[in-house]
C-alpha cells in the first residue's frame, strides 16, 4: 500500500494489528515522526508519551476495536501517572493516581495514548488561547487558532500525529475546533461516556466527546468506549454502541429527514459557511435523504442561558484548587491567603471571570433572577429542539458561524468569543447528541463545518448521514491534508 | 422577669453503613490518617460520586419510624464552602427537597407521650479532621485526616419545640434510643455517631413571638448538652434582663472550661451558593421500596412498652427499662414465649442479667449466646415453681451461664434441688442440735427465737438445699424427743 502509515484510518490499523500484518512499534514511531515535525509550528501537545502509555495489565475487551490504534487525549481527562494539567498552572505538575473510565476502556481496546493535548484553561474558551502553557495553531493556517476548547486533540488528528482523539465538550468544544481543522467532532449524548476522570467544568454539560478522520472511526471509538459505567451516576444505562450493526455503506442515509433551521441561517453567518451548508444539503438529498425546513427558536438565549449554568457550576467546580492538597501551592501566612495567593497565581483571567461570574449568579438575592431563571430557560430550549425534531431524523444547521479566526483577534472581546458557541451550545443545554462534519474549504484554504442534532442516544443516526456525506462529497482517505510550513 | 425557653436542635446521626456515602472506602470508626481514602471522597480531578442507596434507606426507615413524610423523589445539594478539611471544598448535602419532612420525635414515657415535631431530615457527607497545629521540624503545620470524609449523616431538624434543657437531654436519649433501635447508628455521642447544634432563644412567659436565637455548636455529650443550653439560657436572660439585645450569633461549647465563646456573629455568616448537585440525579424511593421498608419497620419502644404493659401486665417501670434497646426487649419477649413467667421474666432480666453484664463487661447479645430465651425460658419456670429457694435459683442462674444443659438437668447434676426428705433431714437436724447445745438449751428454756438460728444452721448444711418448711418441722420434732425424757 502507498499511502503512509499516519495517514491510515483507525479501523485499518486496528485491523491489521490485530491480525498480526502490523507491528504496533511501526504505528506509533509513523505518528511520532509527524508529532514532532508538526509540534514547532501548532503545538498540539502538553505530554507526549515516547512510544505510547500501552494497555497495562488491563483486561482485553471481548474484541478488541482500536488495537494499536495512536490516539491523543485532551489534558482534562485523568491519567494515571502521567501528568493532567487542564492546561492550568494551578495543576501544574499534578500526576492523578487513576485513569478515567475512558481511557480505561481505550487501553482495554487496545489503543495506545501517544500524549496529552493542549486546551483552553479548564476547558474555558473556543481558541486554546486560553490555555496556560500557549496556544495551539490551525495546521491550516498558522495564524489562525484551530478552535477550542479541545483545540490540542484536533490539531493532532487534524496532522495526523494520531488517527483519532478525545476531546471534551461543554458548549461546542469538540464540534467547533473540528469545523475549523476538517474533522468530525462528536458531542455525544450526555451520558453517553462516561465522565469519571474527566475533570468538571460544568457537569450538567460537560461530555468527553471524539475526533475522527471518518464516520467509520469516529463510530468506531464510540462503541470501544460507551456502555454504562457505574462510576458515574449520569451514565446511560444500557450496552455500548454496536460498532458491527451498523451500517455505514452508500445507502446509508436513505429514508432519514433532516430538518432545516433556516431562521438560524441568517445573518452573521459567513458566505463560505452558508456555501458549506448548501453543498451538505444538496449532497444528503443526492443520498437518498429527505431536506424538510423546521422552526426554532433563535439561538440568542442559548449563549446567555449557557454562561449562567455552566459558570454557576464551574465556581463550585473549580473550588478544590485551593492549593491545600495537590496542584500549585503559594506561598501564604495562613490558609485565606493560600487559598487567594494559589488562585491568583494559578487561574487564568478566563477562568476568574468564570468563577466570579457564577459565583455571583448562585449568590443570595440572585439565585432565582440568575441561576433559576436559566434553568427555566435550559427546559424550554430543550423543548423546542426535541419539537424541532418531531417528525425528522437529525437537525443540519453550521457548527460555528465562521471558518477559524486569527490568533489574538477575539482574545479581547470575551462575548465575541463566547458568540463563536452560538451554534453548538443548545445540544449541551439540551443533553443530545451532535456531529460536526466537514462541509468544504473557504477560497483562502480553511475548513467549515456543518452538524447534525438527533434524539438522545442516536448517534448512530449522526454517524449514517456523516458517511452518506463521504460517499458523496469525499473519500475521508484522500482527504485535503495541512501543508507544514516550511 | 419570666422567660420562656425555646430550644431547636439540629443533630447529625452518623449512619452506620458499611462504606461511605458515595465511594466504596470501609465506613469506620478511627484508624491511620488517610488510609480509608479513595479519588472520590478526597475529591480529586475528575473524581465523581454514585450515591450509597442503603445510607439513603436508613433516612427513610428513621423517616418512617418519625411518622414523618418520605419523599418519593428528593435532590442533593451543594453547599459550597472553603473548609480545609473538605477537599471539594464543598459539602454534598440537601436543601430545598429534603428525603424526609414532617414528623415527631416522642419524648415522653410509655404512659406519658411528649411530640416534639420535626422539620426534616436529610442526608449529606461527613468532613475529614484537622488536627491542631504543631511544630513538625521548623514548621507549624495543621495536618489534615481525611478517613471521615463521606462518611454518611443524617442531619435531623426539630422545630423550636423544645422549653428546656432537661428536654433537650430527653429529645437526645430518645434519639439515641431510636437510631439504636432501628440499626442506624451506634448512637455513641462521644464517638461523634451523634452530633448536636442547638439553636436557643427565650422570650417572655406568654410571648408568641420568638426572640432573637444563638446557636451553639460543637455539643458532644448528652449532659454537654444539657449544661450549654442551661449556660446560655442564663447568658440570655442576663442581658434580657439588663434591657440589652441578644445579638444572632454562633457559639462555641469548651466542654472541658464548660463555657461559651463566640464564633461569628450573622454578619459573619455564609452565604453558601446551594445548586442542585449536578454529578447526582434525583434520589428516587419507589412505592414497592417504602413499602418493604414500611413492612420491614419494627415496633417502636414506647409502642413496645405500651404493649408490655398492657399484654403482659408489666409496670411502666419495668416496661420502660426492657425497652432501653431492642435486643434487650426482644431477650424478654422471647424469654416469655419460651414459658418464662413475664414478671420474673423483668425481674430477672432487670436485676440479675443486667448486673452481670455490668460487672463482666459483655455484651447482650455474647450474654445471650451464653443463656438463650429458651433455656431463659425454662428456667424461670422451675424457680418461679416453687421447688427452689431464690439461692438455689440464683446458684443455677450462674451455673446456667457457665455450661449448656437443660435448667432441670444441671440443677440434678450440681444438687440445685431442694430436699424435702423428712428420714434425711432428721439426720441433719440431729447433728445440728448436738453440735449447738447451748442454743438447744436456750430453746427448751422457752426462748422460741433459737429456732431461726438452727434452721439457718441446717440450711448451712445442706448448703441452702433443705426445704426451709420441712427444715422447720424435723428440727422441732428432734427437739421435741430431746425434751421429753427430763
Amino acid at each position: 500500500m502507498s499511502r503512509p502509515l499516519w495517514q491510515e484510518s483507525a479501523g485499518t490499523i486496528a485491523e491489521r494489528v490485530e491480525s498480526g500484518a502490523l507491528a504496533v512499534d511501526d504505528v506509533v514511531r509513523a505518528h511520532e515522526e509527524v508529532a514532532e515535525a508538526w509540534e514547532p509550528h501548532v503545538h498540539a501537545y502538553l505530554t507526549r508519551v515516547k512510544g505510547g502509555i500501552r494497555p497495562n495489565g488491563e483486561a482485553p475487551a471481548k474484541r478488541k476495536l482500536l488495537s494499536g490504534v495512536p490516539v491523543a487525549i485532551k489534558d482534562n481527562l485523568c491519567t494515571q501517572g502521567v501528568a493532567t494539567t487542564c492546561g492550568s498552572r494551578i495543576l501544574e505538575g499534578y500526576v492523578p493516581p487513576y485513569d478515567a473510565t475512558v481511557v480505561k476502556r481505550l487501553k482495554a481496546h487496545g489503543a495506545v495514548i501517544v500524549g496529552k493535548t493542549n486546551l483552553d484553561e479548564f476547558a474555558m474558551g473556543s481558541s486554546t488561547e486560553n490555555s496556560g502553557f500557549g496556544t495551539s495553531r490551525n495546521p491550516y493556517d498558522v495564524t489562525r487558532v484551530p478552535g477550542g476548547s479541545s483545540g490540542g486533540s484536533a490539531v493532532a488528528v487534524a496532522t495526523g500525529s494520531a488517527a483519532v482523539a478525545l476531546g471534551s465538550e461543554t458548549g461546542g468544544s469538540v464540534r467547533q475546533p473540528a469545523s475549523f481543522t476538517n474533522l468530525l467532532g462528536l458531542k455525544p449524548t450526555y451520558g453517553r461516556l462516561s465522565r469519571y476522570g474527566l475533570v468538571a467544568f460544568a457537569s450538567s454539560m460537560d461530555q468527553v466527546g471524539i475526533f475522527s478522520r471518518s464516520a467509520s472511526d469516529g463510530a468506531r471509538v464510540l462503541a470501544a468506549l460507551s456502555g454504562h459505567d457505574p462510576l458515574d451516576a449520569t451514565s446511560l444505562p444500557g450496552p455500548a454502541l454496536d460498532f458491527d450493526a451498523l451500517d455505514l455503506g452508500e445507502g446509508a442515509a436513505r429514508g432519514l429527514t433532516v430538518g432545516v433551521p433556516r431562521a438560524l441561517l441568517g445573518e452573521g453567518l459567513d458566505d463560505d459557511v452558508a456555501e458549506g451548508q448548501r453543498i451538505v444539503e444538496a449532497a444528503l438529498q443526492a443520498a437518498g435523504a429527505t431536506v424538510r425546513e423546521v422552526t426554532l427558536l433563535p439561538p440568542s438565549s442559548w449563549v446567555a442561558t449557557y454562561y449562567l449554568l455552566a459558570t454557576a457550576e464551574a465556581s463550585s467546580n473549580l473550588a478544590r484548587f485551593d492549593g491545600v492538597r495537590y496542584g500549585l501551592r503559594a506561598p501564604a501566612k495562613n490558609v485565606l491567603d493560600l487559598y487567594r495567593e494559589t488562585r491568583e497565581a494559578g487561574f487564568g483571567a478566563e477562568v476568574k471571570r468564570r468563577i466570579l461570574l457564577g459565583t455571583y449568579a448562585l449568590s443570595a438575592g440572585y439565585y432565582d433572577a440568575y441561576y433559576g431563571k436559566a434553568q427555566k430557560a435550559r427546559r424550554r430550549i430543550q423543548e423546542d429542539l426535541l419539537a424541532a425534531l418531531e417528525g425528522c431524523d437529525a437537525l443540519l444547521f453550521p457548527t460555528a458561524p465562521t471558518p477559524a479566526f486569527k490568533i489574538g483577534e477575539k482574545a479581547d472581546d470575551p462575548l465575541a468569543m463566547y458568540l463563536s458557541d452560538i451554534f453548538t451550545i443548545g445540544a449541551n443545554l439540551a443533553g443530545l447528541p451532535a456531529l460536526s462534519v466537514p462541509a468544504g474549504f473557504t477560497g483562502g484554504g480553511l475548513p467549515v463545518g456543518v452538524q447534525f442534532t438527533a434524539r438522545a442516544a442516536r448517534e448512530d443516526l449522526l454517524y449514517r448521514l456523516a458517511a452518506a456525506l463521504e460517499h458523496q462529497l469525499s473519500d475521508p482517505l484522500e482527504r485535503r491534508w495541512p501543508t507544514k510550513p516550511s | 422577669m419570666a422567660y420562656e425557653t425555646v430550644l431547636g436542635l439540629e443533630v447529625h446521626i452518623q449512619l452506620d453503613t458499611a462504606s461511605k456515602l458515595f465511594c466504596a472506602c470501609p465506613n469506620e470508626f478511627a484508624g491511620e490518617p488517610n488510609t480509608r481514602v479513595c479519588p472520590v471522597c478526597l475529591g480529586l480531578p475528575g473524581a465523581l460520586p454514585t450515591l450509597n442507596e442503603g445510607a439513603a434507606a436508613m433516612v427513610a426507615r428513621l423517616g418512617l419510624a418519625l411518622g414523618s413524610t418520605v419523599h418519593a423523589r428528593s435532590i442533593f445539594a451543594r453547599k459550597n464552602y472553603f473548609y480545609p478539611d473538605m477537599p471539594k471544598n464543598y459539602q454534598i448535602s440537601q436543601y430545598d427537597a429534603p428525603i424526609v419532612t414532617g414528623g415527631a420525635l416522642d419524648i415522653g414515657s410509655s404512659t406519658e407521650p411528649r411530640l416534639i415535631p420535626i422539620t426534616r431530615v436529610h442526608l449529606e457527607e461527613d468532613t475529614g479532621k484537622s488536627a491542631h497545629p504543631e511544630k513538625h521540624g521548623d514548621r507549624e503545620e495543621t495536618r489534615l485526616d481525611f478517613n471521615r470524609c463521606g462518611v454518611p449523616l443524617a442531619e435531623m431538624v426539630s422545630e423550636p419545640a423544645l422549653r428546656s434543657p432537661d428536654e433537650a437531654f430527653a429529645y437526645l436519649t430518645a434519639l439515641r434510643r431510636l437510631v439504636r433501635w432501628l440499626g442506624i447508628s451506634d448512637g455513641d455521642m462521644e464517638k461523634g455517631s451523634l452530633r448536636c447544634d442547638a439553636n436557643v432563644s427565650l422570650r417572655p412567659v406568654g410571648a408568641t413571638a420568638f426572640g432573637t436565637r444563638s446557636e451553639i455548636k460543637n455539643l458532644n455529650s448528652i449532659a454537654g448538652v444539657r449544661n450549654a443550653i442551661a449556660a446560655e439560657v442564663e447568658r440570655q436572660a442576663a442581658l434580657l434582663d439588663k434591657g440589652e439585645k441578644i445579638v444572632q450569633a454562633t457559639l462555641l461549647w469548651d466542654q472541658d472550661k464548660e463555657r461559651l465563646q463566640v464564633m461569628r456573629t450573622k454578619e459573619e455568616a455564609h452565604d453558601y451558593r446551594y445548586f442542585p448537585e449536578p454529578d447526582l440525579p434525583p434520589l428516587e424511593f419507589s412505592a414497592a421500596a417504602l413499602a418493604l421498608e414500611t413492612k420491614n419497620l419494627p415496633e417502636l419502644p414506647l409502642a413496645r412498652a405500651r404493649r408490655f404493659e398492657a399484654s403482659l401486665g408489666l409496670s411502666a417501670y419495668d416496661a420502660d427499662l426492657l425497652t432501653d434497646s431492642r435486643d434487650l426487649a426482644e431477650y424478654f419477649e422471647e424469654t416469655v414465649s419460651a414459658g418464662g413467667p413475664a414478671k420474673a421474666a423483668a425481674n430477672w432480666i432487670g436485676n440479675d442479667v443486667l448486673r452481670t453484664l455490668k460487672e463482666t463487661g459483655g455484651t447482650l447479645a455474647a450474654f445471650r449466646e451464653s443463656l438463650p430465651p429458651k433455656r431463659f425460658g425454662a428456667f424461670l419456670a422451675l424457680a418461679s415453681g416453687g421447688t427452689l429457694s431464690s439461692k438455689l435459683a440464683r446458684d443455677l442462674f450462674a451455673r446456667m451461664i457457665e455450661e449448656p444443659g437443660d435448667p432441670a438437668e444441671l440443677a440434678k447434676k450440681h444438687g440445685l434441688v431442694q430436699e424435702s426428705d423428712t428420714g434425711a433431714l432428721l439426720a441433719v437436724a440431729e447433728q445440728v442440735l448436738d453440735a449447738n447445745p447451748s442454743v438447744v438449751a436456750d430453746f427448751l428454756g422457752g426462748k422460741e427465737k433459737a429456732l431461726t438460728f438452727l434452721v439457718g444452721q441446717l440450711m448451712k448444711q445442706t448448703k441452702g438445699r433443705a426445704n426451709p418448711a420441712v427444715a422447720q418441722d424435723v428440727l422441732k420434732e428432734a427437739l421435741g424427743r430431746r425434751a421429753a425424757p427430763r
